[in-house]
């Protein structure tokens, strides 16, 4: 049977989308674990894996001048989408986007593209699962190609180890990055925070997971820091027929499992962490139904 | 007629590859003559985004008809579908006997992908 | 003054340094523009509440194929290194959401044949909080490139102006693009491990920008001191604290800034900006 596909989202960054994911992964039987927040990894932090193997990652093009051969008629820099030449004919590696139109214009071939290697992936083990991640090397375009990238591997190694489930640390946003690692999953747990800038970016974040296709269900985490905002998100959610799988009152046990390396399951006891249970067994049941 | 089956290596012992946009080679098959050329694929192979559809329109030129494969994704399908090629999903096998077996008329064609494109 | 405020963690108060310091400059005579640079998740309007005045759609290109003229030969698939353009024996299929509108496969057709078709792709609104200029993008749900919609808050930048730009977080091209429209970058982390991890991604990529930066803790009493270390180690100047306050917590969760709780907020905000901008003086 095909291995199901969670993914913990949030919409706005710094909700405890990694500590729920990491939690998540503690509880799941059987899982492969993907990190595919690839711009600002952190789950490793906490699953502190042992790599097994690694590659740079090769994706896209950058150009580059050759100054010798350059005659400076300024073809380049004037066709140039995205401004990536400076009055001096060199490419500025960051802002260059690996198009090509530079080579194509060029009339003596100073302007070249070549492979561009801007990242690297691993394959881990760690105590929960083996775990596919990725750093996006600073500054770099490309991040929902290595997303895709990891989630395929991801989805091999589920293959080969006839795992059960893929459990998917998302990135922040609704962008290239976060579509490449909803699409195609069977759910996607949104991680909210009661504060009106958390309860817009949740809206946003469901808008783009139906769009994407998938069912979502949603974790509203420190819930007592506004539960007025908490209440409306749950009756919001209940309107759009999305399930409220659990509630977290807000501990700074969360910034201190992390500190000892732990998941918050492992770390301690407590309002937020019997919350934090009750809510990821909620999710992992509703995913297998 | 010509068909197209998705395939891990070239020649004798040619394995279905499971994947469409990114397998290694199309066996474009005779099924008269039961002759095979290899098509390489590999510049889709590595190719994050539109590989699927990279690959339908290589397999359109080719002038297959039909294509045999394990997974075809909904971008891939639908531009096989534009193009009148039909498709056959959750093929495996030797390469030789898929071709047998689709001469013996054994295959359904699918009316929709059967995986979700990656992105 | 051009000052963008940013973080490789998400969550750290990237917004309520920026709007609490955008709000401190205004209350000091300094006439400001505040950026909300983040256009798929924009929160800062729920905390400066500017009274919009315009609304705009920000567009980009796809290329259109003229079918009479269409040879089929295949140049501009072969050009396209996005896969955005596929050529069949019968017709050319175009990907709008693959295409990076460089216009490439424009120049590469033969016969003149492709034409730029316009697709919008989000918005920017405009307005005024208090005597704040203001503007934010926003992404339309489902596009997934942010790129022009920063071209276009760069466009609205007023030069007359201190501006204040609240960065997407993360380290890839959405904030690499806010970093490069400033003069000096803040980041705003925590004393965590993640918080650490992600600053040491967000300073490598602003180093090999060569861009100005220093570092703000926000939480800093909750937590270590491994922010401290590095910032030490690193040579980065800290250039504010702040102690965690669930009252901090609970007015943003309400849409207030951090201003709201008092004025000793908003002269740590302002300090740090002398701190950063070398005090020059509102242009």
């Amino acid at each position: 049977m095909k291995a199901r596909q969670l993914v913990i989202l949030s919409g706005k960054g710094g909700t405890g989308k990694t500590s729920i994911s990491a939690s998540l992964a503690g509880l799941a039987r059987r899982a492969v674990l993907a990190d595919c927040d690839v711009d600002a990894p952190d789950l490793h932090l906490i699953l502190r894996p042992g790599v097994i193997s690694r590659e740079r990652f090769v994706s896209g093009y950058v150009a580059s001048i050759d100054g010798g051969v350059c005659t400076r008629c300024g073809r380049c820099i004037q066709e140039c989408a995205f401004s990536a030449i400076d009055e001096g004919y060199s490419v500025d590696s960051v802002a260059c986007e690996g198009c090509g139109v530079c080579e194509l214009v060029c009339p003596v071939g100073a302007a070249k593209l070549s492979k561009s290697e801007c990242g690297e992936w691993f394959v881990s083990g760690t105590r929960f699962g083996t775990m596919v991640h990725a750093r996006l090397d600073p500054g770099r375009e490309n991040s929902g190609r290595l997303v895709s990238l990891v989630r395929s591997k991801a989805i091999e190694i589920a293959e080969r180890e006839s795992s059960g489930i893929i459990v998917i640390d998302g990135p922040p946003g609704i962008g290239c990055p976060v579509i490449a690692s909803v699409s195609g999953c069977d759910m996607a747990l949104v991680v909210t925070e009661p504060s009106m800038s958390g309860e817009s970016d949740l809206l946003r974040a469901l808008d783009m997971v139906s769009h994407f296709g998938a069912a979502a269900a949603v974790i509203i985490n420190k819930w007592d820091i506004n539960a007025k905002i908490a209440d409306r998100i749950e009756a919001t959610c209940g309107d759009r027929g999305v399930p409220v799988v659990g509630r977290i009152p807000y501990d700074t046990a969360f910034t201190q499992a992390q500190i000892a390396g732990l998941s918050l399951l492992e770390y301690g006891e407590g309002a937020a962490v019997d919350g934090t249970r009750d809510a990821c067994t909620r999710a992992l049941e509703l995913i297998e139904s | 007629m010509k068909i197209a089956i998705t395939a891990d290596r070239k020649g004798d012992g040619a394995q279905v590859d499971p994947r469409f946009g990114r397998a290694k080679y199309f066996a474009v098959c005779d099924t008269d003559s039961g002759e095979c050329e290899y098509v390489d694929n590999a510049q889709n192979l590595n190719a994050m985004q539109g590989a699927g559809v990279q690959a339908a329109a290589a397999v359109a030129h080719t002038g297959a008809e039909v294509v045999i494969t394990g997974n075809c994704g909904p971008k891939a399908f639908a531009s096989l579908g534009q193009s009148g090629i039909k498709v056959v999903v959750g093929a495996s096998g030797g390469v030789a006997e898929v071709l047998e077996t689709f001469k013996r008329g054994e295959y359904e064609y699918a009316d929709q992908s059967n995986v979700e494109g990656h992105w | 003054m051009i000052l963008a405020v940013a973080s490789g963690k998400g969550g750290t108060g990237k917004t309520t340094v920026a709007t609490g310091l955008a709000l401190a400059m205004a209350s000091r005579g300094h006439r400001v523009q505040f950026l909300d640079c983040d256009v798929e998740e924009p929160n800062a309007a729920i905390l400066l509440k500017p009274g919009m005045e315009r609304s705009r759609r920000v567009a980009s290109m796809v290329p259109k194929i003229d079918t009479a003229k269409c040879t089929l030969c295949g140049k501009c698939s072969d050009f396209c290194r996005f896969n955005a353009l596929v050529t069949f024996p019968d017709r050319v299929d175009v990907f709008p959401e693959l295409c990076h509108a460089c216009r490439g496969c424009v120049l590469a057709c033969p016969e003149n044949a492709i034409s730029e078709a316009r697709v919008e792709i989000g918005t920017i609104e405009e307005g005024k909080a208090g005597d704040i200029r203001f503007a934010h993008g926003l992404l339309d749900i489902g596009q997934a490139r942010a790129t022009p919609i920063l071209g276009a808050l760069r466009a609205a930048i007023d030069p007359q102006r201190d501006v204040v730009l609240d960065a997407p977080p993360g380290t890839s091209c959405p904030f690499v693009e806010t970093a490069r429209m400033a003069d000096a970058c803040v980041l705003v982390t925590e004393p965590t491990p993640f918080g650490l991890y992600d600053l040491g991604l967000a300073v490598d990529a602003l180093r090999g920008m060569d861009i100005a930066f220093s570092v703000a803790i926000n939480r800093c009493d909750l937590g270590d001191d491994r922010v401290e270390r590095y910032c030490r180690e690193e040579g980065i100047d800290v250039v504010l604290r702040i102690q965690n306050d669930v009252d901090i917590a609970k007015a943003y969760s309400e849409g207030r800034p951090i201003t709201d709780l008092g004025e000793g907020y908003s002269k740590m905000l302002y300090e740090m900006f002398e701190r950063v901008s070398g005090g020059s003086p509102a242009r």
